[in-house]
């Protein structure tokens, strides 16, 4: 596994905020979802988000594509804020990329149509540059010969490979994983971590919401807890995992290492 | 416990033969227990009823060219009531020696039918066809230009009409039908809610008193001296009524969409717009294609309820030929005649939805 390598080859965090969140708070209906997050995430910094199940960690990551709705506080991607303006969420979508637990391709398209189309549609982008640029991500995620087949026809690993080579056309300046190997059979979770590491090294900013602990030491910059909607411990990997401060963060991680 | 090591790879089987030849299929299908054995000959037995008698009636002492004189004498099928009236059961009251007009007119339509066909055909210059070709047909049922002497409307009837209100109406309530199934899964409430009572108030009523509507009230609200066609009130409702289902089925279509979807074509930046005509409603437009189809299929058949509001489609001209002395009777052989015609039509709808579904699905190729 190449994941040392990532690590040595690290590209350090720029200190220049690419996301802020500020006091925010989200409710479904009465539930109080997330409970005042603040959080500020830099240029290049990769983070891992762990937590219970029902913490409030996928429903963190989808508001900062807007995917969610937060009702207090303040979310400011890239220099522009999420509010209602329609303009500001899709500009704000085309520099996020976000890959979800199942994957969600189109299964419609083939594989090339998958990638080309936001490119085509969003960027307008010329059909036959879209299709070149989304041959060279297929080509990075090692896949290059299913592009003319349809999402069924691939197994889950591969699926979820295009779906990062997908958002990855978009050229996005930030890339949110929401569970990305939770669906897949434990044989295809290595080619998928893979892919995510070889990202890592160039530099990608990424939050990435998994249980993958390996993953999280040797690639994240900093781990995030989360429970019952709060951010409850935020430290670098290796005082995370060794030498934990808070009781629930330590119950959690005596639960998930054996 | 002991230990178990696979030594011998399992080999590659062939599937066990169940049947062989023409007899093993017999017995497999037709006389498999005692059941399906006895269920096999009583059918035998009705086919044998049913079938022999049929084709000498229809085929062998049927009389095909005649007067009905002639006719009442004959064992079996009169089929001239067809072939002596066919033109008048084709194009009704279309002037006689200008008939091959709308004849032109739908071999023209059966043209581009045929032609669509085929999903690579579909591009922009066949859509200018289209157009072409609805013009050409207009003129040629219009007339009234070129030296064309015209046709009033009113003179319409037999198979153009019914061809005209099914295909025009077809093809119009789709599109309204899937903007009305929108239209009720939107997040703005006034738009739903015209949505929904629109789709309900529609529905709640039979056609039949749509038809009624658009040709006795409707006009009552008209200014003096105003009035529209009375076909083109028959097509607006035939429309109204097809696309308030079609909105439903629609909609099932629209439900049955995983949430993912949306939210990935969210996520990559597609608006609203983009999302349901790149993403969504292909797919739930594919998903409902049997509901739609049978929707299609009924209301090409309910065409043949204009005959209330005085509209001389296919069924009413075939019906006003009984209605001569001399055919009189011979129902059988003129309802079977409309019959087969109707049936052409709503097999073709099926059969051709059956092929797009195949070749829609991207299961396995």
């Amino acid at each position: 596994m190449n994941e040392e390598a990532a690590k040595g080859t690290d590209m350090q965090a720029v200190a220049e905020p690419i996301i802020e969140i500020i006091d925010m708070h989200k409710w479904f209906g009465e539930f109080h979802v997330l409970r005042g997050i603040d959080l500020t995430i830099q240029q290049k910094e990769r983070i891992v988000i762990c937590g219970p199940s029902g913490s409030g960690k996928s429903t963190l990551i989808r508001c900062i594509n807007r995917l969610e709705e937060h009702q207090r506080g303040q979310i400011i991607v890239d220099g522009i804020e999420l509010t209602n303006n329609l303009k500001n969420i899709e500009k704000i979508r085309t520099e996020v990329g976000m890959v979800f637990q199942h994957f969600n391709l189109f299964p419609h398209l083939t594989i090339l149509d998958n990638l080309a189309l936001g490119p085509i549609w969003v960027r307008k982008v010329p059909r036959k540059e879209a299709e070149e640029a989304a041959m060279h991500y297929l080509e990075k995620v090692h896949i290059a010969e299913q592009a003319q087949k349809f999402p069924g026809q691939l197994s889950g690993g591969q699926q979820q490979r295009v779906a990062i080579a997908r958002s990855l056309c978009m050229s996005p300046k930030i890339m949110l994983f929401d569970e990305p190997t939770s669906a897949l059979d434990p044989e295809m979770i290595k080619e998928v971590l893979d892919v995510m590491i070889d990202l890592a090294k160039e530099g990608m900013t990424m939050i990435v919401v998994t249980h993958e602990m390996g993953f999280a030491k040797s690639v994240a910059h900093r781990v995030l807890f989360m429970d019952f909607g709060q951010i409850v411990e935020g430290n670098t990997p290796e005082e995370f995992f060794e030498n934990p401060q808070h009781d629930r963060t330590k119950l959690f991680l005596s639960q998930i290492l054996h | 416990m002991e230990a178990y090591i696979q030594k011998i790879p399992a080999e590659e089987l062939k599937p066990p033969a169940t049947s062989v030849g023409a007899v093993g299929w017999v017995k497999a299908n037709l006389f498999d227990g005692w059941f399906n054995s006895l269920l096999t000959l009583v059918t035998l037995y009705f086919l044998w009823e049913i079938v022999p008698p049929l084709v000498r009636w229809a085929f062998i002492d049927s009389v095909w060219n005649t007067t009905g004189a002639v006719c009442r004498d004959a064992e079996g099928a009169c089929w001239s009531i067809i072939t002596t009236n066919l033109r008048f059961i084709l194009f009704g009251f279309y002037p006689y020696d200008q008939q091959w007009r709308p004849l032109v007119a739908i071999l023209i339509l059966f043209g581009l039918l045929f032609y669509s066909r085929d999903r690579n055909h579909w591009h922009k210059y066949f859509g200018y066809g289209w157009i072409i070709g609805l013009v050409v047909m207009g003129f040629l049922m219009r007339g009234g230009l070129f030296g064309l002497p015209g046709v009033e409307t009113t003179q319409w009837g037999g198979l153009p009409l019914t061809l005209l209100l099914s295909i025009f109406g077809l093809t119009a309530a789709y599109p309204l039908g899937v903007i009305l199934a929108l239209g009720r899964q939107s997040r703005m409430r006034v738009i739903k809610v015209l949505c929904v009572v629109y789709i309900e108030l529609i529905r709640g009523v039979p056609l039949i008193s749509l038809l009624f509507m658009g040709s006795i009230i409707f006009p009552l609200f008209l200014p003096e001296g105003i009035t529209i066609n009375q076909i083109l009130r028959a097509q607006v409702a035939i429309i109204l009524f097809t696309a308030a289902y079609i909105a439903e089925v629609v909609r099932g279509g629209l439900q049955a969409m995983a949430r993912g979807q949306y939210e990935a074509a969210e996520a990559i930046g597609l608006n609203y717009f983009l999302t349901m005509r790149l993403i969504i409603l292909p797919q739930a437009l594919k998903i409902v294609i049997p509901p739609t189809v049978s929707i299609l299929i009924s209301a090409f058949k309910d065409t043949s309820l204009v005959v209330i509001i005085a509209l001389w489609d296919l069924l009413k001209t075939t019906q006003s030929t009984l209605s001569n002395p001399e055919w009189m009777g011979f129902s059988r052989e003129a309802y079977i005649f409309v019959a087969i015609l109707y049936f052409l039509g709503c097999f073709s709808m099926a059969n051709y939805s059956r092929k797009l579904e195949k070749e829609l699905s991207t299961e396995e190729h």
